[in-house]
């Protein structure tokens, strides 16, 4: 029987099997941010650990850092002292960090594609449940907790049981205006947030082969949304054309080469089987929004709002619950809900790419009046990227605010949050209760659908404008 | 660790499915860089209201709760972020055990706690069981009728027994290494060290080959 892309990476990591059964499995990178290390890097400390392999781990500072010009001086003095032990932390055990400031920092799961840390095959792994985001490289990539992060530091390993194989197939094409944030939040609908639970996800189909790099980030990066371990999409030309970008660690020349003849051996066989599958019909796909307090309480933007026993898979509590915290009402049109805020950003939908179908949207027309904007792109270099193409003229014309990376309102750690009762249209990843600041209300867009949102002052289907 | 092997204690109910652990321990208790102080932080938004005053509405807080222990809650508790921090402030506010029902769907069995979040509380001696849905909605039943109800979790033997009612005794599965792990209280790491030869051996073939 042939073998999925998964197992092939999974089976060259494995060191050895434990005797319950479990694997040691080699971790290739880790990558690290502020939040969820120091009481790692504290629990060496006290056990009088080393960090066993200091140049697989690479460092940045995203979560916490103020998105405005006066980021360098952190106001908050808790949030300060959380980003200076990571500096330390990296000094004194040698590794490598883009701190504040420096030209490549940005939201980690940006940075390790721009730096060509994230490569085929490889195990990588975060202390960031985002972490699933590289799978679109034909990487294992999956979040972990803060002991865990501690044991890759000290032993390069992790100890996992291995999880069960999904394959999601988005079939057909998008029509216009239909995104991959569409499809995931779609896949998230159907199948639910524990849907995926103990499985790596397998995106496949015609829809996704046509994506680019940036948007088969966004399907993988909301893959624990669906409560996938992981999300991955084989690795075909497109990928290997954005490697052989300005990649600094990606290999090059004859080692390129040899790479390369490995990664295109990755494609899971003919043959292999997985233990679920699901098919998505792209054809008939439209843009989405989700109305509740989860990213499966979504719909297409012209259904309306669901009332108590007409969400599938939620309980009447559930969709009470929710409408109550979101302020709306069953039947209700969210073409007719104002919104107060609009986030593009995040680890989601902060990549040029993003940028580039927001600002052709915003590009001479202007906010609406009482709706804040706020455009944070996700690293430096997409940040340079956009003003060297104009972009953020376009956004600053539009009345949009334009910011420095970070992960910002995304979960709101920074100053930027959400009122109470705010409203937002965000490209972002989390509609849970107080992500985005206490009491705030999100609904989950893709970049277009925000934009139009900022003009209108209330969400828009996108299709009509 | 602490070693988990039985547990009685008093009982909680949390009635709501899909409990992210963005409302177990909002963002702002995220900056410290400590391992401590995150009891009071639990469940943040719903423990307090916007003045800082707890909301007597809560329902964890209610004066039959004081003391408890074990919470008993609904399906895919602990999804989304993979902060470990959350089993940090559900352990630091007093919790030793989570008790939340399996699903099925569609002939499909969605476990009952999200996997970061599983795998945290193994590490951390937080105990997480898994029930049948029915059981579960029997404890919900237990604690509404049975004031200051109590349960036994006996590790070793899989099961849970409730004091009040002797007829309700539910077993339960547990990964036979997790199992080992939480008993003992053994420390992950020291065990991964012991193979150290292995990870050597492995990683100087495995590193000649990867970029």
């Amino acid at each position: 029987m042939g073998k999925t892309l998964f197992e092939k990476i999974w089976d060259r990591h494995v060191v050895t099997t434990l005797p319950d059964g479990s694997a040691l499995l080699y971790i290739d990178r880790h990558l690290v941010h502020e939040v969820t290390s120091p009481q790692a890097f504290e629990g060496l400390r006290l056990a009088g650990r080393k960090v066993r392999r200091p140049e697989l781990s690479f460092a940045t500072m995203d979560h916490n850092v103020p998105t405005t010009e006066d980021r360098m001086t952190i106001a908050d003095p808790i949030s300060r002292a959380q980003v200076e032990a990571l500096r330390a932390n990296c000094r004194d055990f040698g590794i490598a960090l883009y701190d504040l400031g420096d030209d490549r920092q940005g939201i980690v799961h940006m940075i390790g594609p721009e730096l060509g840390l994230t490569l085929p095959g490889l195990t990588i792994v975060c202390g960031d449940s985002h972490t699933s985001t590289h799978g679109a490289f034909g990487a294992l990539a999956f979040g972990i907790g803060t002991s865990e992060v501690e044991h890759v530091l000290v032993t390069q390993t992790l100890v996992q049981r291995k999880p069960k194989t999904f394959k999601v197939e988005f079939a057909g094409r998008l029509a216009p205006h239909v995104f991959a944030k569409d499809m995931v939040l779609k896949l998230i609908g159907t199948i639910g947030t524990a849907g995926g639970a103990g499985h790596v996800l397998e995106y496949c189909g015609e829809a996704v082969r046509s994506l680019s790099m940036e948007a088969r980030m966004s399907i993988c990066n909301m893959s624990i949304e669906a409560g996938a371990r992981a999300g991955l999409i084989a690795p075909d030309e497109t990928t290997f054309a954005y490697i052989r970008q300005d990649r600094p660690f990606a290999p090059k020349g004859a080692a390129l080469e040899q790479a390369l003849a490995r990664w295109k051996e990755l494609p899971g066989d003919d043959d292999a089987v997985f233990d679920q599958q699901v098919t998505i019909d792209c054809n008939r796909l439209k843009p989405q929004v989700t109305w509740g307090t989860n990213p499966g309480m979504v719909i297409d933007i012209d259904q309306p709002v669901p009332g108590p026993g007409e969400a599938a898979g939620y309980s009447r509590a559930d969709v009470e619950n929710a409408l109550a915290y979101m302020g709306l009402t069953p039947g209700t049109r969210l073409t007719d809900v104002p919104v107060d805020v609009v986030f593009i950003g995040s680890c989601t939908n902060a990549r040029i790419e993003d940028l580039r179908l927001a600002a052709a949207i915003l590009k001479g027309r202007k906010k609406a009046e009482n709706v804040e904007v706020l455009v944070v792109p996700g690293s430096m270099q997409v940040r340079r990227q956009a003003e060297a193409e104009g972009l953020d003229e376009i956004f600053k014309a539009a009345g949009a605010q334009w910011r420095y990376p970070g992960c910002s309102m995304c979960l709101g750690m920074n100053p930027d949050q959400l009122k109470p009762r705010q409203r937002c249209a965000s490209t972002s990843n989390r509609n849970f209760e107080g992500r985005q600041g206490k009491g705030g209300r999100t609904h989950l867009v893709s970049p277009e659908m925000a934009a139009a949102a900022a003009i209108a002052g209330t969400f828009v289907d996108i299709r009509t404008l | 660790m602490q070693p988990f092997t039985t547990h009685t204690g008093l009982i909680a109910t949390l009635d709501r499915s899909n409990v992210d652990t963005d409302a177990i321990i909002p963002k702002q208790f995220l900056k410290s860089i400590k391992r401590t102080g995150y009891g009071p932080s639990l469940f943040f938004d719903w423990r307090y209201r916007p003045d800082g005053a707890p909301d007597p509405a809560f329902e964890l807080d209610q004066p039959r709760f004081a003391g408890r222990s074990i919470l008993v809650t609904r399906n895919n508790f602990g999804c989304g972020s993979s902060r470990e921090h959350a089993v940090w402030a559900l352990l630091q506010d007093g919790f030793r055990v989570v008790v939340a029902p399996w699903k099925e769907i569609n002939g499909q069995r969605l476990p009952a706690f999200a996997d970061i979040f599983r795998n945290n509380s193994v590490k951390n001696g937080l105990l997480a069981v898994e029930l049948a849905e029915h059981e579960v909605e029997a404890l919900f039943r237990h604690v509404a009728t049975h004031p200051g109800a109590r349960m036994t979790v006996d590790l070793a033997r899989q099961r849970v027994t409730l004091e009040q009612d002797p007829s309700l005794v539910f077993a339960f599965e547990i990964d036979p290494g997790v199992k080992e792990q939480l008993l003992k209280g053994l420390d992950e790491i020291s065990l991964t060290l012991h193979y150290e030869a292995q990870i050597s051996r492995f990683e100087k073939a495995h590193l000649a080959e990867v970029p």
